[in-house]
Order: C-alpha cells, then structure tokens, then sequence
C-alpha cells in the first residue's frame, strides 16, 4: 500500500494517472485496481482526499429524476445511484432512504409539479406521485404555512460523503493504487507519446491520463491542448443546524425548480442535523470557499418560510463549497484516443451520486484507447466505521465495547466518538494528515460545542499520532 | 445492558455536581456522580486564576475542582469519571456507556448539572474562511493549561467580559501577544478594573462598539475583519481568535427528557427548590443559568440536596420507576399519587425586558432561595416590582447598585409567602 505525502515522485511512468482525489477520481482509481496488471496513481494537489467539491456538497444520493432525458449524466446518475446505493450498504457508508418532497409555493410551481413527475418517468424514476396540501402537511407538520403541494420523490436519500469518497480511495490503496497528496499538477505535457506532469514533487510520467481535477479540470484540459469547456466556480454556502433539530423535518425538501433558478433545500443529513442552502453565486477565484453575511441572510430569509421553527435552533456549522459549473448542460467526458487521455469534467453537483457509474464509462473509454486492461479481479470488499445516527456506532455496539473499552471511552461529547474510533482513523490506510481530515474520518469536534470540551483532547490524540 | 439502582444520580462534576453530592454523600445517601470526561471538576479544571473556593482569590481552578472532587468522594459519593449519560431510560433511569459497557442506573432521584458552554463561532453566524486558530475559552484553556499545546503568537480575544480577560490571561501564559479585544457592547462589561488592567498593564486595546465581521485566512487564520458602529472597518492581523462568553446551557439531557425549559435561560425551569417538571428530577448549576460563579453553583449544589433529601424522604413513596419502560420520557404527574401532587409547586415566575432572564424561573409560596437576574441594559439605582394577576407582591430597591449586563442581580426571596400558588405567572418588571 502507498500512500506519499511529500518526498519525490516515482520516476517510472505509471500506466494510469487519475489527476485529483475527489469522489469522481477515487471511484475511477478504485475502478482500475480491480486489474492488477495495470500500474495506476492517483494524484491530488490537496492533503487528502475528498478536499474540493466532494466534502463540501448536499450529500444527496439522487434518483437522477430530474435530469435532463436522454443526456450522458441522466443515465450516469440513474446507474450510479443504484451502483451506490448498493455498494453503501456492503461497505458500511450510512445511506437513509428519507425521500424527497418539492415544495409548490404558489400556482406556477404548483402547475409545473406533473411536468416534473413526467420528466421523472422519462428518467425511470416511476414512483413519484403529486401530494395535496393536506398530505404534505401531514407528512412535514413543521413546514411553513402556504405551501400549495409537492412531487414526493421516494427514492431520494441521504448518504455520508466523506465516507465514500474515503471507502473508494481505501479500495484503491489496497489494491495497488499510489495515492500522492499534495501533488499539485502545476503544468502537463504530452512530449514523446508519454503523459508528464510537473509537481513541485517533481514529475510524474503516465502513459494514459484521466482528467478528474473538478474546478481545475479545464485548465488542465487546456494545458494538455484542449478546449472544450470553462468551469466557472460556483459557490454553495451551507449551514448545518443542531441535532435538536432533526425532528423537525423527515424529508428532503426541494425547492420546485424555476426560471429564477433552484433556490436552497432543507434536508436531514445521516450524521442527524439539518443542513440549510446551498446558494448559488457563480464567482470567478476557484478558492474562495468563504462563507459571507449576505449568503447566509438570505439562505435564513428563505427558511422563514420554508421550515420557520429551524431558525429557533443553534447553527453547529457553517460552509461552503464550489461547484464546478460549464457552460455546458451535460458532463463533459470525453477520451482523446490519440493522446492516451480522458476528460472528466462539468460533473457539477451529482458526481457523488454518479461516481461509480462514471468510473465504469471512464474505464470503457480508456480501453477504447488502446489500453489493455488485463484480467479483472474482484476487491476485497471494505468496511468503513459507521457515521450514521440511523445505524449502531461504536459505543452502542455492546460486543465492540467489550472487546476493546477503548470504543466506551467517548473523546467527542457531542457526537460520542470513542477514543477506539480516532485510533482507527489514525492508523488507517489513508489516514489523516490535519484535524479536519480527522474530523471527516470521525466526526470527532464536528458537534455543536465545536471543541469547547474536546477540541485540545482530540489535538492531543492527532500529535500523538497511530502510534 | 446491565441495569442497577441507585439513591441518586448526579450528571455532571462541575462545583454544582460535585457539592450536590457531598451534601447528600453526608447524610448518608447513596449518591453516584456520573462525569463524562477524564476527571472531575468541570470548567474550573483548566481555569489557571485564582479566585476560587469561600476565600476570596484562595484557589485556583484547578485546585479548587480537586479540593471539591476529594470532599465529595471522602463523604462517599461515588464519583466515576469517563461514563457518559446518554439518554433517558425511564422517568429516572438514565443509560450510560463507559470503557466497562453500557449500563441503566436507575435512580430515586437524578440532579442534572451538566453544566454550560460558550457559543461557537458557528452558531454566532461569523462569515468567512473556516482556517485553523478558531477557539473557544474552554477550548483554549485546555489547549495551553491541560495539555500544553501552542496556540499561535497573537490572538484576537471576541467579548470583553471577566471569562474573555480570562482568556487573554491564558494566551499571554502560552507566550502569545493578544491583539485585542473586541465587544459589540458600547460600554466594556466587565469589572472596571480589569479593562484598565488590559489597557494600562498589559496594553492591551479593549476595542468597544465593534463587531468581527469575517474571519481571514487559508490553512491558518491570517486576520479578523473588524467594523465599528461608526461605519469604520479593520483588518485585525492575527493567527488565533478566541470567541469568548455568550455562553449557553448544556441541555441536552433536559430536553431528551422532555423537561420544561425556560424561554429566558433556555436551561431546565426550576422552581425555588430547583425541581424540574418532572418529578424526582432536579436541576443545579450553570445548566440553569448560562453562566454565574463557580460559588454560585456550588450554593445551588448545596441548596439542592436539602430538596432531594425531602423528595427521598417524605416526598416519595415507593420508587415507580420501571427501568423497563423506555417509552414514556415524558413528565408523568398522576393528580391521584401524593408525590406528584406536591411537585412542583408554584407558578412561572417571568422576568419582563429589559431583564433577560431570572432564575429560579418558578415560584412556590414556600421557595427561600434568592433568585438571580440578568439585565439587557445598564439600570442605575434600580428598583424591581413583583406582581401576580395584576397584586403588587414586593417591591425591592437597589439604591447604591448599577446593574450591568454580563453581571448577575440578587432579589430576596422574602416575599414568596404572598403568593398564590393557585395564581396566574408572577412578574418581575423593573423602574
């Protein structure tokens, strides 16, 4: 297993590069172990993976119902949410099937519900059905006066992010993939038939390359010669609300799409909160995940209405994340059959849901390259620490507790993580380089005191290290 | 899941936890203290200032929680260290996991004192990047005084009041230059002369009317956007940011439990005896009221166990809780039992703005403990008026005291036996 954050990169090319470790890049990396033949790396500019987009999103398992018909990333979600949805529940990431309601506000939403319940159809999504005020409201009591009606969709979910991101990079390590952080791919070229990428660890050589570098996908694009598209940065804040609040709503609420645009969501998520946003403010600096006054003025003003009694409940977090946004409507994948390259980009806000079916169109086209596979092998299934409030963590589980009482000794109060569970974290095979990467592993300072009892604890036990 | 009886049970061992149960260890009850971190004591653990304990300025924090920690367990109160209460089991039933497993006490009685903490800078809704070198004053202090950490070279302190002093005392103890601090309110809220200690002493800015607007900086804080009410802004270089008070009670228990709380403390309601609503059950400590003294809560602690002895002696009957009821967390008052008629007495007793809160925040003609206010706004020589239904009850001056915000207001509780228990709210208003 290799996992290198620092020191000089392998001189001898690799058969695969997957350039950035994000979910879309993970899944591919994980897709390639399974052909052991194949020499692959995964390079990520960051300390970690899951760092960009991937940890800072909605965490929606989608149905892919709203997709536009027919388009590449309709059937890459409705495959990928399946593929996903199935691979959680063997490795242990915690999905609630809570399905989701979009809420009509006034007659045009309203009239705009069966179209979507149609379009859905077309997505073979066919178990949606329109809802009348008094069966919405009997299903969310809390929310505010005046909604008019809603499409429920069953299927939609909520899932751990940061969980999956990390099970594909755990598959992929343990099955022979090289994980390089902090490699930040500063220029690419294509000289003499073989891929080079310049980090400030030094270059890295690939004979095929696959382009899953999120934001920074198109300057990569356009460094290797190519121009098809431009992401523009486009920011969600986010804010996370006590698990007080939890009871207060039991579906994922969608705002009806409009020609004003998507407006923001309430939905629970899987370690028990309420998660409010995201904005939508397309920017032009690919870093600036800053949250801002107005952002989250306007994400309270809309929850007025939308779930009033949310806004009486403490905030635990407040983030935001970019979303790579083209000027296109579709993903952009495409192979570059004769430079040995894939393009994996505009994967905007579904590419958790879609990872796994991504990864499986990607290794398609890099066949369709000339790259020989070889044989495939099944991997070793893996099995993440549950997240999740709707299964059994660590110190609920009495046979766990007694084998080792490092599981019964809670570190995190408010989200009673063991210190048991931070060990693991430390000495896993992908393990955290900074708090917040220990935090993403465990939760652990990720609750409403957000350190106040155990943030020096958790420190303490982060410096001490696996050891 | 094991399940075991005990006389008591104590959640949490702060100064309120602890002197609950050395009251009642004394007396001869089984008293068990469940605390959830590694040793007990609570906040005053990593408080490093003196000032605690019946003398004035005697002990340190940290002295004073082992002084509290020993006298407790020399009266043979069980104290057990890192066992966290989870939930509720029962209407006195608590379930518990530990390094030895899970475990349901069932208890006669349960006194929670979990205690308070400060609000995140999360929950204050400060905008910006999300860096390292964000604390708050627990944090902190335990960061510099537990485990020896480093914290950063300059700091900015968020509050003005005696626990954001404190924290500027802790970063200039790890060897860090505190910046400033900075406070919404007009006028510095804490005792005089601590601000001219900061200011003259240490040379330290004490930045007034100015609120942090956004926190700077990628990896590591690199400075906080500051506005004044003016309309000027800043830019405040800094690698640490230490958001202090604005503290909020530790509640989770009571409302997993369903309690009452009260709208103004947003801790348990209380009546004078310090019961919840529900029976068997009572409340002492910063849980009630986020936050007074380590003294206070310590009186509470004391105070308390004389009402648990009552309910444990002539209040009770026989135990009713069913440990294997688990589905029924609720306050179960049945009119027909002797003990639940008798619990708790008294009506709501409000404090109208500008007091923010009173505490205790239910009355009974009986009540003897003096209650604690907290005002919105500065009051110069105030004067509080009590009423039910309209009835002056009491009227109490202040002539030689201004109240301030961020201190507490002592009222008597001389005047309980004029009210009617089958009235409506008392009011406390203020001229």
């Amino acid at each position: 297993m290799t996992v290198t954050a620092s020191g000089t990169l392998p001189v001898e090319p690799y058969d695969v590069v997957v350039v950035g470790a994000g979910v879309v890049g993970c899944a591919i990396a994980r897709r390639l172990a399974h052909h052991p033949g194949l020499r692959v790396a995964l390079v990520e500019a960051q300390d970690d993976v899951g760092q960009g987009t991937s940890k800072a999103n909605t965490a929606i398992l989608h149905t892919g119902f709203d997709a536009v018909p027919g388009s590449l990333e309709a059937r890459l979600v409705r495959d990928g949410s399946r593929e996903l949805a199935a691979y959680a529940a063997e490795s242990g990431i915690p999905v609630e099937r809570v399905g989701a309601l979009l809420v009509a506000w006034d007659e045009e939403q309203l009239a705009t519900l069966p179209r979507l319940a149609e379009k859905a159809r077309r997505n073979d999504c066919h178990d949606t059905r329109v809802l009348g005020p008094a069966d919405l409201y009997a299903r969310e009591p809390h929310l505010g006066p005046g909604a008019l009606g809603a499409l429920h969709v069953p299927g939609e979910s909520i899932v751990c992010p940061w969980t999956t991101t990390l099970a594909y990079a755990v598959q992929a390590v343990r099955g022979g993939v090289d994980l390089h952080l902090n490699s930040p791919v500063a220029h690419a070229g294509h000289p003499d038939g073989v891929h080079r990428l310049d980090t400030p660890r030094g270059p890295l050589h690939a004979r095929r390359l696959v382009n899953a570098a999120g934001l920074h996908a198109d300057t990569l694009d356009r460094s290797l010669g190519h121009d098809d598209f431009s992401v523009t940065p486009r920011r969600g804040q986010l804010v996370v609300h006590d698990k007080f609040a939890r009871a207060l709503v039991h579906h994922i609420l969608l705002p009806v799409p409009t020609a004003l645009g998507k407006g923001v969501l309430v939905a629970p998520t899987v370690y028990g909160n309420v998660l409010l946003g995201p904005t939508a403010e397309d920017l032009d600096d690919k870093r600036d995940t800053g949250s801002t006054a107005e952002g989250l003025a306007r994400l309270r003003e809309q929850c007025r209405r939308i779930l009033p009694a949310l806004l009486d409940e403490e905030v635990t977090a407040v983030y935001a994340g970019l979303r790579a946004a083209t000027e296109h409507d579709d993903y952009r994948i495409a192979a570059h059959p004769g430079h040995g390259y894939v393009t994996v980009g505009g994967i905007r806000s579904t590419g958790l849901t879609a990872s796994l079916a991504i990864a499986e169109h990607v290794t398609g086209l890099l066949a369709g390259t000339g790259l020989d596979l070889g044989p495939r092998r099944p991997l070793e299934p893996v099995r993440m620490p549950n997240l999740g409030e709707a299964f059994p963590r660590p110190h609920q589980r009495p046979e766990l507790v007694a084998a080792d009482p490092e599981y019964g000794t809670l570190v995190c109060h408010c989200e009673r993580v063991s210190r048991g569970e931070i060990r693991d974290a430390l000495a896993g095979p992908v393990p955290p380089r900074s708090l917040e990467g220990l935090r993403r592993r465990t939760r652990a300072g990720a609750g409403r005191c957000q350190g106040f009892y155990c943030g020096a604890a958790v420190r303490a036990l982060f410096e001490e290290g696996p050891g | 899941m094991t399940s075991r009886q005990v006389d008591v049970l104590v959640v949490g061992s702060g100064p309120a936890g602890l002197a609950t149960a050395a009251r009642l260890a004394r007396t001869g009850v089984r008293v068990e203290v469940l605390e959830r971190e590694q040793s007990p004591g609570g906040v005053p653990r990593h408080c490093a200032h003196r000032g605690f304990g019946s003398l004035p300025h005697a002990l340190t924090g940290p002295a004073h929680a082992r002084l509290l920690a020993e006298s407790a367990e020399r009266a043979g109160a069980h104290v057990r260290t890192g066992v966290t209460a989870l939930d509720w089991a029962g209407p006195r039933a608590l379930t518990t996991v530990g390094p030895r497993g899970a475990e349901t006490l069932v208890a006669r009685a349960v006194v929670l004192a979990t205690g308070a903490r400060e609000r995140p800078r999360a929950a204050r809704l400060v905008p910006g990047t999300r860096p390292a070198g964000v604390y708050t004053t627990g944090e902190l202090q335990q960061a510099v005084h537990l485990y020896g950490q480093r914290i950063g070279t300059r700091a900015v302190i968020v509050g003005a009041e005696d626990v954001s002093h404190a924290a500027a005392d802790t970063v200039r103890a790890a060897g860090a230059e505190v910046v400033a601090l900075v406070t919404e309110l007009p006028r510095a809220p804490a005792a005089p002369v601590r601000t001219v200690t900061a200011r003259l002493r240490f040379r330290t800015p004490v930045l007034t009317g100015t609120t942090v607007t956004e926190l700077l900086g990628r990896g590591r804080l690199s400075g906080v956007r500051v506005r004044h009410r003016d309309g000027r802004t800043a830019t405040l270089r800094c690698d640490t940011v230490v958001f202090t008070g604005d503290f909020v009670p530790d509640h989770e228990l009571a409302r997993r439990g369903a309690l009452t709380l009260d709208p103004g403390t947003r801790g348990p309601a209380v009546d004078g005896a310090l019961r919840t609503s529900r029976p068997g059950v009572f409340a002492a400590g910063s849980v009630l009221h986020a936050v007074e003294s380590a003294a206070t809560a310590a009186g509470e602690g004391a105070h308390v166990a004389t009402a648990v002895r009552d309910w444990l002696t002539d209040g009770t009957g026989p135990d009713r809780t069913d440990p294997t009821d688990q589905t029924d967390q609720t306050d179960r008052r049945d009119p027909a039992d002797p003990a639940d008629r008798y619990w708790p007495a008294g009506v709501p007793l409000v404090a109208d703005p500008p007091l923010l809160r009173i505490v205790p925040n239910r009355v009974a003609p009986a009540d003897r403990l003096p209650y604690l206010l907290r005002t919105a706004v500065p009051l110069t020589r105030p004067v509080l008026h009590i009423t039910q239904d309209g009835r002056p009850l009491h009227r109490e001056r202040f002539p030689l005291t201004t109240a301030v915000p961020h201190r507490p207001l002592t009222l008597t509780a001389h005047w309980t036996h004029r009210v009617d228990p089958g009235g409506g709210p008392v009011h406390v208003t203020v001229t």
